[in-house]
C-alpha cells in the first residue's frame, strides 16, 4: 500500500516539473533548469547524509571534480559530450573512492574537518593549476561544443529536458535504491552504526559504498552544470558549495526522497528574492541555518512525514 | 641579504604569525575542551574583533595609542558579550548537539559576516599603529677580521611587531593562571572533566558554558585587535584564521591546551618562513593536506589523549 503511495509521489513529482516547462514563464524555466541539475547533487548527499548519518563537509569536491573532469576533458581534450561527461563522473567517483578510504578511518567530528580539510585541498589544487583550471575567473565551455548528436543543448527546451531526464533518472534510482536492501542497511548504520556491526553487515565496505554512491551523483551534477551553462569555475569548489547542499537537505528534510528537490526550490526562490533587495544574499542562508536547527531539525519533508504522512519516504 | 639574516627576518615574521594563532586557537581549543562543540564561527569573531576596533580608533579621537588601547579593553569584552548571547539564544536551545551545532554554527557565520558586510561596507580598512618604530637589527658573523658585528641593511623590524608577540605571551600568561589559580578555572576544568558532576556539585554549567564560549571568542577578537594595524580590517577576513587555528588545534590534540600552544607555533613559524622561500598556495595546499593525514591516522593529535 505505502509502495504504491510512494510510487504515486515520485511520478507525480516528475509529471508536475515536466509541466511546469509548459506554464512557467521563460525566466522560472531557466531557474527550474537549475534548480533540477542542483536537486541532483542535493539527492546525492542526502545519500551520505540522510540516510547513513555521515556529514561531509567537503562535497563540492565530487561536484567540482565531475565539472572540472567534464570541462577539461572538452576544452583540453577535445572530446565530445558523452565521453567527457563519462570521464567527469568516473573522476568524481574515483575521487570519492580514494577520499573516502582515508576520510572514513575517522568518525564524528574529525569525519567532518579531515572531509572540509579534503576539500579544501582539491580547491587550493585547482588555483594552483591556474594555467589550466584559470583558478577563480574558469573558463567557459563554447556553445558549438555542447551538443549531442547534433542537438544544440544550449537551447532553453534542450537545456530544460536534458536537466529533466537527468533529474528523473537520479531522483527514481536514488528513490528505489534506498527502498532496498542497500538503502535499509544505510538506515541500519545511521540509527544504530554498532548494532548493524553486531548483526554482520561489513559497516566500512557499505558506509565508503553510500560514499561513492553519492560522489557519483555529485560528479553528475557538477558536470551536467557545466554542460548545460557553459561554465567552469573554482568558486564551485569552494567551502560555499560544501555548505549548500547541507542546507537544501536540511531544509527539504534530510532521508526522505523528495526532500532534496524541495529544499533547492525553497532555497533557490530565498536566495532570488533576496538578492533582489541586498547584496548580502547569503545572510538568508544563515538565518535559514539557525532556525532550521532550532524548529525543524527534520526540515519541511521531515516535518510532514512525522505530523501528517507517515508513508513518506 | 645572506640566507642567515634572510631566515631570522622570515622567523620574525612566523613569531607575530603564530603569536596571533596562539590567541585564536587557544579560544578555539577552550570551547571544544569544555564543551565539546565545534565552533565553526570561530573566525568571524576574529573579524568581528578587527572590525570593532576599526570603529573604536575612529571613534576616539587624539592620539593613535589612546583609541588602541581603548580598543584593547572594549572590543574582546564586546565580541565575548555577543558570543555568550549566541550561546544563550541558540547553541543551548540544541543541547550542544554536534552535529547541529555545527550547523548552526554555519549560520552564525554567514550571519556575522553578511551583516559587516551590509553594515560597515566591503572595502579594507585600517587601523594606526599606536608607536611604530623600526629597529635595525645585528647580524653576528666570523669573517676575516674574527667574530663581528654587522647590521645589514634591510634587518629590522617595527616596535610594534615586538609588542604583539610581548602582548602574546602576556596574554597567554594571564590564561594559564586564570585557569590554574582562580575559582572561575577550577569550575571551567571540573565541568569539562564531568559535566553531570560538575552540575550535581553546584557548578552552574549553563553559566560556565556561555562563559567559556565568550571567552573564546574574546580571544579571538583580541588576537584581531593586536594584528589589525599590521592587516587591514575587511568583512572576509575570517576564514584564513578558522582554517589555521582548526589545523593548530588538531595538530595539537582536540582539548589539549600546551599542545594547542606548540602546535601554534610550529605552523606559525612555518608558515612564516615557508611563504618566503616557497609559494605559498602550494605551502598552503601541503599543510593542508598533511593535516587531514594527521587527523585520520592520528587521531588524537600529537598531545591529545587516545579516547577522548
Amino acid at each position: 500500500m505505502d509502495w504504491t503511495k510512494s510510487n504515486a509521489l515520485h511520478i507525480g513529482t516528475l509529471v508536475v516539473l515536466f509541466a511546469l516547462f509548459f506554464i512557467l514563464p521563460a525566466y522560472h524555466v531557466g531557474a527550474f533548469s537549475r534548480i533540477m541539475v542542483l536537486a541532483i547533487y542535493a539527492i546525492g548527499f542526502n545519500l551520505l547524509f540522510g540516510y547513513t548519518g555521515l556529514l561531509s563537509l567537503g562535497h563540492a569536491m565530487f561536484f567540482a571534480a565531475g565539472m572540472y573532469g567534464f570541462g577539461l576533458s572538452m576544452n583540453l581534450g577535445g572530446l565530445s559530450v558523452l565521453p567527457a561527461f563519462l570521464i567527469g563522473v568516473g573522476a568524481a567517483g574515483l575521487l570519492a573512492l580514494g577520499a573516502g578510504y582515508l576520510a572514513l578511518r575517522t568518525i564524528g567530528v574529525a569525519f567532518m574537518i579531515v572531509t572540509l580539510m579534503f576539500a579544501q585541498t582539491f580547491y587550493l589544487v585547482i588555483l594552483y593549476y591556474g594555467e589550466y583550471t584559470r583558478g577563480d575567473e574558469g573558463f567557459i565551455i563554447q556553445q558549438t561544443q555542447r551538443q549531442i548528436a547534433g542537438i544544440d543543448l544550449t537551447t532553453e527546451t534542450a537545456r530544460y529536458f536534458t536537466a529533466f531526464i537527468l533529474f528523473a533518472v537520479c531522483f527514481l534510482a536514488m528513490a528505489r535504491l534506498v527502498q532496498r536492501p542497500f538503502g535499509k542497511r544505510l538506515i541500519a548504520i545511521r540509527e544504530n552504526e554498532e548494532r548493524a556491526r553486531m548483526l554482520g553487515y561489513d559497516v566500512a565496505r557499505l558506509k565508503l559504498a553510500a560514499l561513492v554512491v553519492s560522489g557519483l551523483f555529485s560528479g553528475v551534477a557538477g558536470a551536467a552544470y557545466a554542460l548545460l551553462f557553459g561554465y567552469v569555475g573554482a568558486s564551485f569548489a569552494s567551502v560555499q558549495y560544501s555548505i549548500f547542499p547541507l542546507l537544501w537537505v536540511l531544509l527539504g528534510g534530510a532521508g526522505t526522497t523528495v526532500g532534496p528537490l524541495i529544499g533547492v526550490i525553497f532555497m533557490f526562490y530565498l536566495i532570488d528574492i533576496s538578492s533582489g533587495v541586498t547584496n548580502a544574499y547569503m545572510l538568508v542562508a544563515g538565518l535559514a541555518l539557525v532556525l532550521l536547527t532550532l524548529f525543524a531539525p527534520q526540515g519541511l519533508a521531515g516535518t510532514l512525514r512525522k505530523r501528517a504522512l507517515p508513508w513518506l519516504p | 641579504m645572506d640566507f642567515g639574516p634572510h631566515l631570522m627576518l622570515a622567523s620574525l615574521e612566523g613569531a607575530v604569525i603564530s603569536a596571533i594563532l596562539v590567541l585564536t586557537a587557544m579560544g578555539l581549543s577552550i570551547v571544544f575542551g569544555v564543551m565539546r562543540v565545534v565552533n565553526v564561527a570561530h573566525g568571524e569573531f576574529f573579524m568581528l574583533g578587527a572590525v570593532f576596533a576599526w570603529a573604536v580608533t575612529t571613534m576616539i579621537s587624539g592620539h593613535a595609542a589612546l583609541g588602541f588601547v581603548a580598543a584593547l579593553i572594549i572590543v574582546p569584552v564586546l565580541v565575548g558579550a555577543i558570543a555568550a548571547g549566541v550561546d544563550q539564544l541558540i547553541l543551548k536551545r540544541i543541547d550542544y548537539d554536534v552535529d547541529r551545532t555545527i550547523v548552526a554554527t554555519i549560520g552564525v557565520l554567514y550571519i556575522v559576516q553578511q551583516s559587516t558586510l551590509m553594515l560597515y561596507g566591503p572595502e579594507a580598512r585600517p587601523v594606526e599603529p599606536p608607536f611604530n618604530l623600526r629597529l635595525a637589527l645585528p647580524w653576528f658573523e666570523f669573517g676575516e677580521n674574527g667574530f663581528q658585528m654587522i647590521w645589514p641593511w634591510g634587518l629590522s623590524v617595527t616596535t610594534y611587531k615586538l609588542f604583539v608577540i610581548g602582548a602574546a605571551i602576556v596574554v597567554l600568561g594571564a590564561l594559564w593562571l586564570v585557569l590554574t589559580r582562580t575559582k572561575i578555572g577550577l569550575v571551567m576544568r571540573a565541568t569539562q572533566q564531568d559535566r553531570d558532576m560538575a552540575q550535581a556539585f553546584g557548578v552552574p554549567v549553563g553559566q560556565v558554558y556561555s562563559l567559556v564560549f565568550g571567552l573564546g571568542a574574546g580571544l579571538a577578537a583580541l588576537g584581531a585587535v593586536l594584528v589589525v594595524p599590521i592587516q587591514q580590517a575587511h568583512y572576509l577576513m575570517g576564514g584564513d584564521p578558522l582554517l589555521l587555528a582548526f589545523i593548530v588545534v588538531i595538530i595539537g590534540g582536540l582539548g589539549s591546551l600546551p599542545g594547542t600552544v606548540i602546535a601554534a607555533l610550529l605552523i606559525g613559524m612555518s608558515d612564516g618562513i615557508i611563504s618566503v622561500f616557497f609559494s605559498p598556495t602550494l605551502a598552503k595546499i601541503i599543510a593542508t593536506f598533511l593535516v587531514a593525514m594527521v587527523l585520520v591516522f592520528r587521531p588524537q593529535g600529537l598531545m591529545g589523549r587516545v579516547a577522548a
